[in-house]
């Protein structure tokens, strides 16, 4: 099971009433982009084994969009964090330096 | 006008705890800056109560005000008042960025009762219903099974649910059902 602290209403949501969104902090192409660019934009994902940035929706709570960083390989969460955050905040980066040294950032 | 009538027309089941269908309730949608002076005053002034804080609900007799997301209100007030208070706020909040809506005859309202009744509640839904975790005096928007729903506690041994007024019958049962006597947890 999962367990999301919403940043937005406080509560530990359990998984059953998130929404995933996909991976968070995508460069979003727009009109004018080159088309392997907004190729990438569209389809092209990391997906790493192991730590991620997602955006979730608090669907059956607050209704609001939130991002979190979780490994999803053990499922620990490092941190949940405002939608409104181009970057994953210091204090998460630092932990995730921390519990995972060969974590290669997350850009 | 025909005469409004609720969902189940006051349903009830009898199990471990009393299952009953609350009745016409008015219920308005407010959405907006929750922090803005203008809001803040036309919800003083028509419930009686100040803006909750989050995930807080408050009663003032039988008015109510609860907070749903960082941008939400629902508030509560007799159902015959509903459009007259939709009126009221729209004319308060004029010239606000803001939201108003009349959301009473879409809504179904379950009164929850007995020593049971965060027992009966967990059944159905994820949220966390230890005293710890929720008290009387907050709000808990969530999943019942398979449909969204609303509740608080009025006090410690009764419950308040919402759900939308199509899935009336479906929330009726699982209230009824999972409080039926024989299938108690007895967890605490």
């Amino acid at each position: 099971m999962l367990l999301l602290n919403c940043p937005c209403c406080g509560v530990d949501a359990d998984e059953t009433e998130l929404a995933a969104g996909g991976e968070a902090h995508l460069k979003r192409e727009t009109v004018g982009a080159e088309d392997e660019a907004f190729e990438a934009y569209l389809f092209m994902r990391d997906n790493p084994r192991g730590v991620h940035f997602e955006r979730w929706r608090h669907a059956y709570g607050c209704g609001k969009w939130f991002l979190a960083a979780r490994d999803t390989v053990t499922l620990e969460v490092f941190g949940t964090y405002p939608a409104q955050t181009k970057k994953p905040p210091k204090a998460i980066e630092n932990a995730l330096k921390k519990k995972r040294p060969d974590w290669k950032g997350w850009a | 006008m025909s005469d409004a009538i609720s969902a189940l027309s006051g349903a009830h089941a009898t199990g471990y705890v009393t299952v009953t269908e609350a009745g016409l309730r008015g219920m308005i949608t407010l959405r907006g800056d929750l922090g803005a002076t203008k809001l803040k005053a036309a919800v003083k002034k028509l419930i009686g109560a100040d803006v909750p804080l989050v995930r807080q609900n408050t009663v003032n007799a039988d008015r109510g005000v609860a907070w749903m997301s960082p941008d939400e209100l629902l508030l509560m007030v007799p159902h015959a008042e509903a459009e007259s208070c939709v009126a009221a706020l729209a004319k308060a909040l004029t010239g606000t960025h803001h939201l108003v809506a009349n959301v009473s005859d879409a809504r179904a309202v379950f009164r929850v009762e007995g020593a049971a009744v965060r027992e009966v509640l967990a059944k159905i839904s994820p949220a966390d219903l230890s005293p710890a975790g929720f008290a009387p005096g907050q709000v808990c928007r969530t999943r019942l099974a398979q449909v969204a729903g609303a509740f608080w506690l009025t006090d410690d041994e009764t419950a308040e649910v919402v759900c939308f007024r199509s899935v009336a019958a479906y929330v009726f049962g699982l209230l009824e059902h999972s409080s039926r006597t024989g299938s108690e947890v007895e967890y605490s």
